[in-house]
């Protein structure tokens, strides 16, 4: 991972939790990189880690962290060696968003819609009501709100028009990038459509880049210019998308796919037996080698990340 | 309604029961005849301010071992629909009929009976199980409010119907809460309990929108298994187009209120004829790298408000092939342009 053409690098990022229990790895040694102008889908189950993935990388952190290591580089600059003051100052909101999973619902019920949307912008770059106000009317246009809803409250709105409005306060300070957190789970299907239709316009308008987080395999090629699939803490494959959607190389891959029930293609689904492993201390060697219906020997040892045509994948099939 | 202070013995309503037995085979099992399910509004407490007509005109039968699929999108009354078929709410007019006897009419002794032949599976796993009670206790609790007395058939019943959602071995679940099982494992319990008391009838909402990927596959396949081996009858109620599929024989399409399809589900993937049936289906994704590269066309606005409803049809105003003068004026009855594939949809006329 030597390119400095990346928007975002991560390299051996960790996160781990302190819990009763003992330590949760919920993010064990991930890499990856986003491109400029990119869509990376982060796909994976519940349990996987891929909220605290992003969480780990915008360091919005509980206070029962155990382990935070890693390196982030943004435009080149390190990250993590940065102090708390400084990321929240430049970093956080400014070169990098979010839009937290139900974000719709969580909107403040006695402020206008506006009023939420622009506070990013009084916060982060000391603008004046009116000027805020003025780049929260900008970002409504971008994703298809219309602009009398700045003074309307969050029980005014549907929940689309809600969503886009948690859009609209992460785009605010155009960042280079911004957080999906399933972005859609909780809307119908037409709305959903509606979503990903302004998603790719502002992707396009205003050269943003997303990481999108989801377990929703179908819905995440709406958007994805490659994929990275998460299992137990670690990404197990990133392919680009053209690749993952018609043959992907993990077998956790595959079979995923293949539980993806289809409408349009004659195909019977399949299930993956079993259960992920526990964070608490998963297994060594491979972490799906329980389930896998292509294991040997080698899997008892921990697959590095293999290179397969321009595709990565942790897997000794690929060895 | 009055409540049972008798002893728990013989509380099932023979009588019921009776009627659903092999002679009823060729009746409908479930019949809803025009079903209105309307909720008053009030202004200050107590001045009429209109009403919400969640259900508005819904009619269709459900015979023994057939399975059909609810599509529709949130606040269209599924779960309205759903609630009235289980005897929750009480219908503002025609009737739910199950093996001929009104359900409205029911007094509680039938009631009781009624809800032993009708199985519910929640959306919410997690949250349709109480978190105080091991798995064997809430298997255990509707047998004891059905007056199973016996505890030992009690044990046995709970061990059969547990082999039968393939929960083994058993004795690793019995003793365990909720929390301590996972989304799936949930899930099967849900679906335990609703069959705890042999029903006729089952009614499944969203069972597996809350679960993975993974998982769903397999809840679904539990169930229908289940469905064929003790030959039941099952609303399968989502929002998710490509899982009834694999699911239902029929799929039914309800937007505010009303079914606006009705057709077998080959017939209906292959050849959609309402327009808001084309609209869902184009909206559904497949998994395909060229999704990224269009924009997808969406029909604008959203559903109408269920309390002043559009005129004609409730589709018109998003409907790219209104006719004007028709549609916005007149609201469409049940066509049947292919043999048992109706469409309220003046197009098909």
């Amino acid at each position: 991972m030597s390119d400095n053409n990346a928007l975002l690098r991560v390299e051996d990022l960790r996160l781990y939790f302190r819990t009763r229990q003992g330590v949760v790895q919920a993010v064990d040694g991930v890499d990856f990189r986003l491109g400029y102008n990119e869509a990376v889908v982060v796909l994976g189950e519940s349990g996987c880690g891929k909220t605290s993935l992003a969480r780990a990388v915008l360091r919005l952190l509980p206070r029962n962290v155990d382990t935070y290591s890693g390196r982030v580089y943004l435009n080149g600059t390190e990250l993590m060696q940065m102090g708390n003051e400084e990321f929240r100052r430049n970093v956080r909101w400014v070169k990098m968003s979010m839009v937290p999973q139900a974000a719709m619902n969580a909107l403040n019920p006695v402020l206008r819609v506006g009023e939420q949307v622009a506070e990013p912008m009084t916060a982060h770059y000391l603008a004046g009501k009116e000027e805020a106000l003025a780049q929260a009317r900008r970002m409504f246009q971008h994703v298809g709100v219309p602009v009398d809803f700045l003074n309307r409250y969050a029980f005014e709105l549907s929940g689309g028009m809600r969503q886009r409005a948690a859009l609209a306060m992460a785009l605010v300070t155009m960042p280079n990038m911004v957080f999906l957190d399933e972005p859609t789970s909780a809307l119908d299907v037409l709305t959903q459509a509606n979503i990903f239709n302004v998603l790719k316009r502002i992707k396009k308008d205003l050269e943003v880049s997303f990481i999108l987080i989801t377990h929703d395999i179908a819905t995440s090629s709406e958007l994805a210019d490659r994929v990275a699939v998460m299992y137990a803490g670690q990404i197990v494959e990133v392919s680009d998308a053209r690749r993952f959607f018609s043959d992907p190389l993990h077998p956790y891959s595959r079979m995923l796919m293949a539980s993806v029930p289809r409408l349009k293609v004659d195909q019977e689904p399949t299930f993956i037996t079993g259960h992920p492993p526990s964070l608490l201390g998963p297994p060594t060697g491979c972490r799906f080698a329980d389930r896998c219906p292509s294991r040997f020997e080698k899997c008892m040892e921990e697959p590095p990340v293999f290179e397969e045509q321009g595709h990565e994948v942790k897997c000794w099939l690929y060895a | 309604m009055s409540v049972d202070v008798k002893g728990r013995e013989d509380v099932r309503d023979e009588a019921l029961l009776d009627q659903l037995g092999p002679e009823r085979r060729n009746g409908a099992l479930l019949s809803i005849k025009d079903l209105k399910v309307w909720f008053e509004l009030k202004r200050w407490g107590f001045l009429h301010a209109g009403y919400v007509r969640a259900v508005d005109g819904v009619s269709f039968d459900l015979h023994r071992g057939e399975a059909i699929g609810i599509v529709g999108e949130s606040g269209c009354g599924k779960t309205t629909l759903m609630k009235t078929i289980l005897g929750l709410y009480e219908p503002t007019e025609g009737e739910v009929a199950f093996a001929g006897s009104e359900v409205d009419a029911f007094g509680s002794r039938q009631m009781r009976s009624y809800r032993g032949a009708v199985g519910y599976v929640q959306q919410d796993p997690y949250g349709a199980l109480p978190p105080f009670m091991t798995v064997e206790g809430i298997l255990e609790e509707p047998m004891k409010i059905h007056g199973v007395s016996d505890a030992d058939e009690r044990k046995q019943r709970i061990r059969d119907v547990m082999a039968e959602v393939k929960m083994t071995p058993m004795d690793d679940f019995l003793d365990k809460y909720p929390h301590m099982l996972s989304g799936g494992q949930q899930q099967r319990v849900v679906i335990a309990r609703a069959m705890m008391l042999e029903p006729r009838l089952i009614v499944a909402d969203e069972p597996v929108s809350m679960l993975d990927a993974s998982v769903r596959v397999e809840i679904l396949r539990l169930l229908q298994g289940l469905q064929a081996s003790h030959d039941l009858a099952v609303i399968y109620i989502t929002h998710d187009l490509s899982t009834v599929r694999y699911f239902s024989e029929y799929i039914f399409v309800m937007y505010a209120g009303k079914l606006v399809e009705k057709a077998r589900v080959d017939e209906l993937l292959a050849n959609p004829l309402h327009p808001y049936t084309h609209a869902l289906l184009a909206a559904t994704p497949d998994p395909d790298y060229r999704n990224a590269l269009t924009q997808k066309t969406v029909p604008p606005g959203e559903p109408p408000s269920l309390v002043n409803p559009p005129p004609g049809c409730r589709f018109h105003p998003r409907c790219p092939h209104m006719i004007e003068g028709l549609c916005d004026v007149e609201e469409p009855p049940d066509f049947e342009p292919e043999p048992d594939h109706f469409a309220a949809c003046w197009l098909h006329r």
